[in-house]
């Protein structure tokens, strides 16, 4: 019975459940409630099977030798007991360990080229040890202990060596992860036919991975990127399948990271001294399904740092609280990303190109489901109670609301700040000593400093949203967590935390799901600034659009006046065309025009432009949703949408005023009568009338 | 009940001598009708302002919530209303009477002069000719015009995906706006009406008692000490 209290036992039986009382309760003949006779049936059925199931697996542990050949791998896998993988995942405990020595550097945290395995924020202090993170949120025992493979015995020389070793049993993996936009950064979209992905775009952040994929590749999930073989690495060849990374995905000890593909200039080289040897064979070992932190390797940090990009994803997702986001609740429903990014075949679902900005699949078959990255493929369209007044009137929001507008009160509510305005114009300014610097003037909320200026990319601004009470908690869970380690590398005097409190709204607009790029392709007229990176359109009439908050990033960056597009420039590299360097627009933009061959007319200047995020994560608890106020109201959120009659924001003017009137005139009316009547009064002594 | 035993003996229905009572004119039901529904309409007005966006008393949520419940109690209201009003017959009340304008005069001025009221209430009319128009155009116009409207309103659902439904949300907001002011004008004006009996409170306590000063023919006193249809009791307590 040992594995009585086993992960899945756990999850599974009644808490006080006693398995010998209630079999012999049931044996006895005593009176017994019908539940309880069918728990303690179903308590003493699982009983038995785990009892026979830990019984064989000792058995079997101690009849077979250690070194049993076996034809297959996945054999040997089958012969690992259920009950042998609790405890496996229990050795592993890797977060926990990752926690304290990224909390040691918090500086180094906000530095948006740090490699992932620094990037592991631990506000929470020390986790559970039971189980990885990724038991944890995938809710998975498996039934296959990676580390008892002979083929992950090692050693590996490199991660390369470590994927063959996958692909040698998950040997359709390859062939699936190379069809993934994962992999192929290229995207066909089905409505537009614009071609997307990260292969194509220009966007208002870091403006383009293409011709920099030197640097901006250590977030494409593969090895031996570099200019003799660019050409071909995306290609979805069996030869390029051993560059496949699947660790970066899959690793659940937190201690795998990957280095640029390359160097860069040498300014930038010193970014990856120091850092530990990665043990692969303990990494390859103890590989699981993607949690948060797998995941947000790449999408936390997207636009160059935590948090930049969406507004809506960064570090503060690795160990959330409830009211940061109800789903991904440590403590509480604590889900992976691919809860709801459903993944079949290493396809992912979910795409900010072509969404469905109004869901009406419903939930799908019982036991099923749907592979859709939406709110209503769980919750249906109906998710409110239909037993309340306001219930009804929500679900019917539900047609021209999308939850996420009401669901997500505001953006970056998890101590990291988003950045909201990125001025390129400013980028390339020196010090005295002729080199690049950067100025840290904003501390978020978590207490960290965020650049402000940097000589290779310009001015920012940053949005996010935070309390006084936010602080305050975090000092007091930061103070428990350093009362709990007694290591004392905790620096509470590294931190600075706001002294105000702060709010980032989101824009919202009526959105169709269909995304719009301007791409490299794109001629548009300057006049009409600020230029759409990604425009939509949606409106109320529209039975497929919905009213959907985003993130409005805005931004001051290079284009071609001569011919009115946007542009790529070479920003890494190590030669003297690269502005991370050489600090000037008009060589990078020329070689970057070049080695993708657009053509360029050499004449430069800055455009404004806006790029929309949809937001969609850090979904607050009920009792955080926007109150009705918050948008029915003269000025609320959604005083800017049109096309459609909204009560406690909208009237017609001219019937409201004669309205009022009409209710002024017969008060004033009767008021004036009433007057008249006292003063008549003495005139009509004696008179009476009924 | 002495007078009503002496008057039983001599009636002469030529000349008939009429003596003062105070009837039940407004019976159970119908004070139940008048409160129930003066409640729900303040409450509809001020929640509705309330949702218009006139004032921030209430928070939005909570104003829709209460709006509702109550725009549906007096829906439930006014459907068994007619429903009485027809079995009982009191519908004819309403009808259109001769002398509205004599009516209009009175209150015009005739009221300040010391007129006496154009408009004797009698046990089968209720309502001066002023009245029966003010409360018909309440029940088959505002009325119907605002429980239209908001019945439409709050099956949205059923409409809403058609493309007209944005135009359609605007017509029917405004028209319920439009017709709420008018309620609200009525309400008003109503209101001040009830203070120009023969003591400011006089219609009121009428109202919540049911009994009022009536001139009873000596047919009618006879009718209902026989058949005791009618409440009645001497006039005494209003007395003035």
């Amino acid at each position: 019975m040992r594995h009585g209290e086993g992960v899945k036992g756990k999850a599974l039986l009644n808490k006080n459940w006693q398995p010998r009382d209630n079999i012999r309760l049931a044996s006895e003949g005593e009176k017994m409630p019908v539940h309880n006779l069918y728990t303690a049936f179903r308590g003493g059925a699982f009983a038995l099977l785990l009892a026979l199931a830990s019984g064989t697996a000792a058995y079997a542990q101690q009849t077979e030798p250690a070194e049993k050949p076996t034809t297959t791998p996945v054999v040997e896998s089958a012969t690992q007991p259920a009950a042998e993988t609790a405890p496996a995942a229990e050795a592993t405990q890797p977060a926990a360990e990752a926690a304290p020595a990224a909390e040691a550097q918090p500086a180094a945290e906000a530095e948006p080229t740090t490699p992932p395995a620094k990037e592991t924020a631990a506000e929470s202090g020390p986790k559970p040890v039971t189980t990885s993170d990724s038991a944890a949120q995938n809710g998975l025992n498996t039934t296959a202990d990676h580390s008892k493979f002979n083929a992950l015995q090692g050693p590996f020389a490199n991660g390369s060596e470590v994927t063959q070793a996958c692909l040698k049993c998950h040997n359709k993996a390859g062939h699936q992860f190379m069809k993934s936009l994962h992999w192929t950064w290229n995207y066909k979209h089905p409505k537009t036919g614009q071609k997307l992905g990260k292969r194509h775009l220009v966007n208002n952040f870091c403006t383009n991975a293409r011709g920099n994929e030197g640097m901006c590749a250590v977030c494409h999930a593969s090895y031996n990127w570099s200019e003799e073989t660019a050409d071909h690495h995306f290609d979805p060849t069996v030869e390029n399948q051993k560059n496949i990374d699947c660790l970066v995905c899959h690793d659940s000890t937190g201690k795998y990271y990957k280095t640029l593909p390359t160097r860069g200039n040498p300014a930038c080289a010193v970014m990856f001294e120091g850092l530990p040897k990665l043990d692969l064979v303990k990494i390859a070992q103890n590989v699981a399904l993607p949690s948060r932190a797998n995941c947000g390797t790449c999408h936390f940090n997207g636009g160059g740092g935590d948090g930049v990009k969406h507004g809506d994803l960064d570090s503060s997702l690795k160990h959330p609280s409830r009211s940061l986001d109800v789903h991904m609740d440590e403590k509480g429903l604590n889900f992976a990303c691919t809860k709801c990014h459903r993944t079949k075949n290493h396809m992912v679902q979910g795409s900010r190109y072509e969404m469905l900005a109004k869901d009406t699949g419903g939930t799908g078959k019982p036991g099923i489901g749907r592979d859709v990255a939406s709110c209503e493929s769980c919750h249906g369209n109906s998710p409110h109670p239909n037993t309340k007044i306001l219930g009804i009137k929500l679900n019917s929001h539900t047609k021209k609301v999308a939850c996420q507008t009401c669901h997500i009160p505001a953006l970056a509510r998890g101590g990291v700040a988003t950045i909201v305005d990125w001025d390129w114009r400013t980028a390339g300014k020196l010090d005295k000593k002729g080199e690049g610097f950067q100025i840290n003037n904003y501390h978020q909320g978590d207490g960290k400093h965020r650049h402000t200026y940097r000589s290779i990319k310009g001015d920012f601004v940053y949005g996010e949203t935070w309390t006084k009470e936010d602080t305050e908690r975090l000092k007091k869970k930061r103070a428990q967590a350093k009362h709990a380690q007694k290591d004392g590398e905790h620096k509470e005097e590294h931190y600075k935390y706001p002294t105000e409190d702060r709010k980032l709204l989101p824009h919202y607009a009526w959105f169709d799901g269909t995304m719009k790029y301007t791409t490299i392709d794109t001629k548009f007229d300057p006049k009409k600034q600020p230029i759409e990176i990604n425009g939509f359109s949606g409106s109320y009439n529209d039975p497929k659009s919905r009213i959907w908050p985003f993130k409005r990033m805005h931004t001051f960056q290079p284009y071609d006046k001569g011919n009115n597009t946007l542009v790529y420039m070479q920003l890494w590299g190590n030669d003297d065309k690269a502005f991370w360097g050489n600090y000037n627009f008009d060589k990078a933009i020329a070689e970057g025009m070049r080695k993708s061959g657009i053509p360029y007319s050499g004449k430069r200047g800055f455009i404004e432009t806006y790029s929309y995020w949809p937001t969609t994560h850090m979904v607050a608890p009920k009792e955080k949703a926007l109150k009705c106020g918050e948008c029915h109201s003269k000025n609320g959120r959604l005083a800017n949408l049109t096309g459609f009659y909204m009560p406690g924001r909208d009237g017609l003017p001219l019937l409201d005023f004669v309205g009022y009137l009409i209710l002024i005139g017969a008060f004033g009316g009767v008021i004036l009568h009433a007057i008249l009547r006292l003063m008549t009064r003495r005139f009509r002594k004696g008179h009476t009338h009924d | 009940m002495t007078d009503q035993t002496t008057t039983t003996t001599t009636i002469d229905p030529r000349n008939p001598r009429y003596n003062k009572f105070e009837v039940m004119i407004y019976t159970r039901y119908e004070r139940f009708w008048h409160w129930s529904q003066a409640l729900l309409i303040f409450v509809l007005f001020v929640t509705g302002l309330g949702v218009h966006g006139t004032h921030n008393l209430l928070p939005f949520g909570l104003a829709v919530k209460i709006h509702t419940i109550a725009a549906i109690a007096l829906v439930l209201l006014w459907i068994f209303t007619t429903f009485w009003n027809f079995t009982t017959g009191q519908w004819k009340q309403y009808l259109f009477k001769k002398g509205i304008f004599s009516v209009i005069r009175f209150y015009a001025w005739g009221i300040l002069l010391g007129e006496p009221h154009p408009y004797k209430k009698s046990l089968q009319r209720k309502q001066n000719a002023l009245q029966s128009l003010a409360y018909m155009t309440f029940m088959m116009i505002v009325g119907p015009a605002l429980w239209s409207t908001g019945i439409i309103y709050l099956l949205r659902d059923l409409w809403s995906g058609y493309s007209w439904s944005g135009e359609g949300l605007y017509i029917i907001a405004y028209l319920h706006t439009a017709a709420a002011f008018v309620m609200g004008m009525f309400v008003i004006v109503h209101i001040y009406m009830t203070t120009t009996g023969k003591t400011p409170f006089h219609y009121i306590r009428t109202m919540i008692s049911g009994y009022d000063n009536i001139e009873l023919s000596e047919v009618e006193e006879a009718y209902i000490a026989e058949t005791k249809t009618v409440k009645i009791r001497p006039s005494g307590p209003i007395k003035k």
